[in-house]
């Protein structure tokens, strides 16, 4: 029988090693597995990569994993954002390093990884510093930049509803980068707000079927708080 | 200004994006950038069907929620509280950009600190070494949809001219934008000038040329007037 459910955070996050690639969903507060990475914090991995859309805000999940100083090197699209005071300090003082995406960019280059394609060529960023040292190629007329897969070794994901199969649905705008960085890691990890039985899920309503999903933890923990 | 006084009535932000509301087709699908773009949707009535696309995987969204009515899972693409109308729905990240760049989208209006007669846009850094740079969606939306159209003030808070002949700042995107809506004029991006189809009242020719660094052509006349702004001792 197929059981991904696990009783605890600490169980969902064990063995994950310093110096991993770590997958974050979440636009913002929305969608981000906030006690995954609380519980990351207290797990102790650190020189880890994270891939974020965001760099967090205030002294929560995301900005305290950076904080403690756990976070090598960050690959995101938008880190500044209303209270993102200490990455700012951070990159200020030289203290991580940023790689930054296109925002559309991070997420096909997840779901390319997740997908079995190693790299693709994309109109977005041609003539910019971004495509800058990057392979760019004529397609029909047209510039397009090369860029290649982003692969983790483990994802973070927040989901609305899970059943133990590890089949997942999301909450309106919660879904955002959740299900390409479920695609794209070795190990994914799910917490659930709400858990079903087996069955109870619309099967016509999974977005991330449990193929991709490998732990899943229940916590009821609420709404996000803008 | 050296030349005859004019009673100059420029648009507020509201009437910038009453007047680029004013061109929206029913049945568009469009993304508004954060900031100034975002006014436009509170230009167009419900009734009219205009699907409002946000990156963050939101199609259809309507307008801003009451307090009351607050959905805490519901936001947009600058992370404030949003509403979806009847018939949206939602989709993920992979998804919302595959209509972003796979160009269907009938529109996308952003805001910038410059664009250039060729149709470059600058919006999303000041410098090569930004102090936090932040790029987000904006370079996927300038390249993908049908039509980029601009929403930004005609000058930047030094006074000068941010309608040029070579952008100053790190680029979005080259040669992406088709029309540029100001508080003082509209003009449609020619890829050698700036074609003016409409301006702000009392707003003359000679006050816009002044205050445009790119040549500008005029609805109804041929001749090309080269932007003079250089001339104006304006900094």
């Amino acid at each position: 029988m197929i059981s991904k459910f696990v009783g605890s955070v600490a169980q969902a996050l064990e063995g994950i090693q310093d110096g991993t690639t770590i997958l974050l969903g979440g636009f913002g507060a929305v969608g981000q597995s906030v006690h995954l990475i609380e519980g990351l914090i207290e797990q102790g991995a650190k020189d880890l990569i994270v891939v974020a859309n965001n760099a967090g805000y205030g002294n929560i999940g995301l900005a305290r994993l950076l904080k403690e100083r756990r976070v090598r090197r960050l690959i995101c699209s938008f880190p500044r954002i209303v209270g993102s005071t200490i990455f700012e300090s951070l990159y200020k003082n030289r203290e991580i390093e940023l790689e930054l995406v296109p925002q559309g960019t991070l997420a096909e280059r997840m779901r390319a990884a997740g997908a079995g394609i190693p790299a693709f060529f994309t109109p977005t960023g041609v003539d910019t510093m971004l495509s800058a040292n990057k392979e760019v190629r004529e397609f029909k007329g047209r510039k397009y930049v090369l860029e290649e897969a982003l692969h983790g070794d483990v994802a973070l994901v927040e989901a609305w509803r899970a059943d133990r199969w590890g089949n997942l649905t999301y909450k309106q705008s919660g879904r955002n980068f959740n299900p390409v960085c479920a695609m794209a890691a070795t190990l994914t990890i799910a917490q659930t707000q709400h858990k079903a039985e087996l069955g109870e899920l619309d099967p016509e309503a999974v977005v991330t079927p449990g193929v991709f999903v490998d732990r899943v933890v229940h916590v009821p923990h609420g709404d996000p708080q803008l | 200004m050296s030349t005859t006084e004019v009673h100059v009535q420029p648009w507020t932000r509201e009437q910038m994006a009453q007047r680029a509301a004013r061109d929206l087709e029913e049945g568009w699908f469009v993304n508004l950038g954060i900031g100034l773009p975002t006014l436009i949707a509170n230009c167009v009535p419900l009734d009219q069907e205009i699907i409002f696309h946000a990156e963050n995987g939101v199609i259809g969204v309507g307008p801003m929620p009451l307090p009351e009515n607050v959905e805490p899972w519901l936001i947009n693409a600058g992370k404030q509280y949003a509403t979806l109308r009847t018939g949206g729905c939602f989709v993920h990240h992979a998804d919302s950009f595959a209509m972003i760049r796979g160009g269907h989208l009938d529109l996308c209006v952003l805001g910038a600190y410059d664009v250039s007669a060729r149709g470059d846009i600058a919006n999303w850094a000041l410098s090569k070494d930004d102090t936090a740079p932040a790029v987000g969606g904006a370079m996927d939306l300038a390249v993908g949809a049908k039509r980029l159209w601009v929403l930004m003030q005609h000058l930047n808070k030094k006074g000068e001219a941010r309608l040029v002949d070579e952008c100053r700042f790190p680029l979005t995107a080259s040669q992406a934008v088709d029309r540029v809506y100001t508080d003082l004029a509209v003009v449609d991006v020619r890829g050698t000038h700036f074609h003016v189809v409409d301006m702000a009242p009392g707003v003359t020719k000679d006050y816009l040329v002044a205050r445009t660094k790119a040549d500008l052509t005029f609805e109804g006349h041929g001749e090309r007037q080269r932007g003079n702004y250089e001339n104006t001792g304006r900094q």
